[in-house]
């Protein structure tokens, strides 16, 4: 049995080192610093190594081995939590773990100068051990928990700098935005369990995700031809949609940027976002239960599955995304909407192609993107703080290393031909899309995605690295904004060893990654699947692979290409020239830059609706519910007058003076009442002591 | 000694903590503090009562302290509104200076 297995029986311990090592963080001053990092990046390596040893185990053994205990007893039912072990969970672990453990490092020299360093590292450990929790749950309520402390963390980090307003602000819509979709979620949540009793994925049969369960769900209709799976799954989505950033919800990831520059590589572009492309890969076959189903039914007209959903959402957002790219000045603004986009292609890859073509493309993204995130934080370091890439230029005389990474992260990002893993995840992406039997449109949408990706990133890299030095080369201190910088007299200078070695490493990854899923050795998609891959450059030739193959590396040099021709023909002289695109249409420049004026229409519509609710809300309290009391207390005051001047004249002035009497018997009890709360509850303290005393004696006795 | 008395044992220490710190506290807000101090003494005794009583399968003591919670949340929320309009009309929080008589 593998359960017996010792790495299988203390998987706990790879999420519980790092939020021991947040509670222990949490409890440091601020100026144990060496000590904070230490330990954060202790249990980081213990969790890595063990991520490691399941990996192998699963790589000996690919099975899926579960572990369920009973939490707590509700009524009659005991809701159960456990964790999994299988190639999804261990793939995840060991990229979490290790992207992780290098962002540590990096942020050692990145926030060296930052006051709340302790801090920084009790919030990063708790991310990540969260975020190693909801990879290893096997029952959707852990998922869910662990979900949302990861959201909160997410909260933390991008409100980092809190003084800012702008990251509070950040933060706090990241956070409403994100809880949006977790409405959906828990939605989606409670139903299952009242159709299914049961939130496990696996259980030996009886969970969730599991033929007995799905088979019951997909026959259950709700109303409009739907299944029962395809709306419990669209609820799910919802969760995923705001946590991955898709269309509609996307609106909090760009604003995100606003949390330190490692935080943006570890949360925003490499493990958080990435959760909700991992619930769905994690739930796939709930999804597929709905669209299988709606297959079977497909004369009857049922409508599309959920997996259609999950498609066209992904579509839909890498186009557009990678559209917005297209228009932004800020270093890390871009990287956030080619995330977004990015996270799209995932969300597709699973909708047109499974969970191992989405789950691909988030793990060689994770590495690129957290590569492409970390060096534009280098740059930033390395500029003391300048974001805007109108007033960068040239930087690669000044860092080398920086350079040569982030150009290989680009041109993974971008997608390059053969050498580089972007390139074979996108394909494969593209080639699922292309077979697709839905529809064509997703595909032509990320193509054209695909050639926007190789223009923006060649936009950015020509802006940044290439040209002339367009700022004056000693600038004064920046605001302590993004400002790790050691000497404001020093010109850009290389990053520390702490922060270029993490580049490296990363960038050795984003190339040798893509050899392990390419389609003549599919071995990541087979380990995904439980399955051993074989060597057949056979399969290159096969299902019009090779054209599709020549069209996407086409498409990126066409944009590469159309890059260069704009940004980097002739250098960019001066950081207040319009941009190239801009002279060419104003108006389409600034409704990009503007992403699409999405923000202002939900200031249009959805805040102007919250506020208009508010303000008749308003109104009816102040003026119609308000008003009811008013008449009744005219109408008790024009009755006291009544009273009042029977009792006046009336009754005789005797019992006024009864009441005098009265009246001086208070005023001397007033004095007791000298209203000091603390007194009264004082004698009410001595008055229970005095009475639990009589009680216990009087038993005595 | 018994799980029972070890538990109230606990809530008494609790409700001591609490009494002392609504007694002693000046500012008003810690004051409420202690106060939910003490009733958290109380929905830890009607736990441990119902939990270790004679019917501990029907969860009446649960739904109580669930119940009990959800009103002290009312509570709280209705006590710190109040604080706060008393700071807004007296500009201090400090318990010996609210005497409700003329300054």
């Amino acid at each position: 049995m593998a359960s017996t297995v010792w790495i299988f029986r203390y998987l706990w311990l790879i999420p519980a080192l790092p939020i021991l090592a947040a509670g222990i963080g949490a409890l440091l001053k601020q100026r144990q610093r060496r000590f904070a990092a230490t330990i954060a990046i202790t249990s980081m390596c213990f969790s890595f190594v063990l991520a490691l040893v399941a990996f192998a185990h699963v790589l000996l053994q690919p099975e899926r081995s579960i572990f369920n205990f009973p939490w707590m007893q509700f009524g009659s039912e005991w809701v159960k939590l456990g964790w999994v072990l299988d190639p999804l969970a261990a793939v995840m672990l060991v990229m979490v773990t290790f992207v992780g453990l290098l962002i540590f490092v990096y942020s050692v020299a990145y926030m060296h100068h930052d006051e709340n360093f302790t801090r920084f590292f009790c919030f990063l450990s708790l991310f990540a051990g969260a975020m190693l929790g909801l990879v290893i749950a096997n029952s959707l309520l852990l998922l869910f928990m662990c979900w949302e402390v990861v959201g909160l963390t997410s909260y933390l980090l991008i409100g980092f700098w809190y003084e800012r307003p702008a990251a509070a602000a950040a933060a706090k819509k990241a956070f409403i935005t994100t809880r949006i979709g977790d409405l959906g979620l828990l939605l989606g949540m409670v139903w299952l369990y009242g159709q299914t009793g049961t939130l496990l994925f696996y259980d030996h049969g009886a969970g969730c995700m599991e033929h007995t369960a799905l088979s019951l769900l997909a026959t259950q209709t709700v109303g409009f031809g739907m299944a029962a799976s395809t709306g419990i799954a669209l609820l799910i989505f919802c969760g995923a949609v705001g946590k991955s950033g898709q269309l509609p919800l996307h609106v909090w990831l760009p604003d995100a940027m606003e949390g330190p520059t490692p935080v943006s590589a570890l949360i925003h572009a490499a493990t958080m976002v990435a959760a909700g492309v991992y619930l769905v890969a994690r739930v796939y076959p709930l999804m597929s239960a709905s669209s299988s189903a709606s297959a079977s039914a497909a004369a009857s007209g049922a409508g599309g599955g959920a997996l259609e959903v999950v498609a066209w959402v992904g579509a839909l957002t890498a186009i557009f995304a990678a559209l917005v790219a297209v228009a932004q000045d800020d270093i890390k603004r871009i990287l956030a909407y080619s995330t977004v986009s990015q996270l799209g292609y995932m969300m597709m890859g699973i909708g047109v192609g499974g969970v191992a073509v989405g789950v691909f493309h988030l793990i060689a993204h994770a590495f690129f993107k957290a590569l492409l995130f970390l060096g534009a934080g280098s740059v930033i370091h390395g500029l003391m703080g300048e974001q805007d890439i109108r007033e960068m230029g040239g930087i690669r005389k000044w860092m080398p290393v920086t350079f040569a990474t982030y150009a290989v992260g680009m041109l993974a990002l971008c997608g390059f031909p053969l050498f580089f893993s972007g390139f074979w995840s996108k394909d494969a992406i593209l080639h699922a899309a292309y077979g697709w039997n839905g529809s064509r449109v997703p595909f032509y949408l990320g193509a054209i995605g695909a050639l926007l990706t190789a223009f923006y990133m060649t936009r950015q890299v020509c802006y940044v690295f290439f040209g002339a030095r367009r700022r004056d080369p000693a600038p004064e201190p920046i605001e302590p904004s993004e400002t790790p910088a050691s000497d404001p007299h020093e010109a850009a200078h290389e990053s520390p060893a702490a922060m270029t070695t993490p580049l490296l490493l990363l960038a050795g990854f984003a190339v040798l990654l893509g050899f392990i899923g390419t389609p003549a050795w599919p071995w990541f998609q087979d380990f995904l699947d439980m399955r051993r891959a074989g060597l057949d450059f056979g399969q290159l030739a096969e299902n019009g692979l090779l054209p599709l193959m020549l069209v996407s590396s086409l498409l990126v040099f066409a944009g590469l290409g159309l890059g260069w021709w704009m940004y980097g023909r002739k250098p960019i002289q001066r950081a207040a020239n319009a941009d190239a695109l801009e002279q060419l249409q104003p108006a389409v420049f600034h409704a990009l830059s503007k992403g699409l004026f999405i923000d202002e229409l939900y200031a249009l519509t959805i805040l102007r609706l919250a506020w208009w609710i508010a303000s008749t809300a308003n109104w009816l309290e102040r003026w119609l519910w308000s008003g009811i009391p008013v008449a009744v207390s005219a109408l008790t005051k024009g009755l006291g007058w009544i009273d009042f001047s029977l009792d006046r004249w009336v009754v005789n002035r005797g019992f006024d003076e009864g009441c005098d009497g009265v009246a001086d018997g208070g005023r001397l009890l007033a004095r007791l009442q000298d209203g000091r709360i603390q007194n009264y509850l004082r004698l009410l303290g001595a008055a229970v002591a005095a009475f639990a005393l009589f009680l216990l004696l009087g038993h005595r006795g | 000694m018994t799980a029972l008395a070890g538990c109230l044992l606990v809530s008494s220490m609790l409700f001591a903590v609490g009494l002392a710190g609504a007694l002693t506290r000046r500012n008003t807000i810690l004051v409420l503090v202690g106060i939910e101090l003490m009733l958290n003494a109380a929905n830890l005794n009607f736990v441990a009562f119902w939990r270790f009583g004679p019917h501990a399968g029907a969860a009446t003591g649960m739904i109580f302290v669930l119940f009990s919670i959800g009103v002290a949340a009312a509570e709280a929320a209705v006590g710190l509104a109040l604080i706060l309009a008393v700071y807004r009309h007296t500009k201090t929080t400090d318990l010996s200076q609210l005497t409700g008589r003329p300054q």
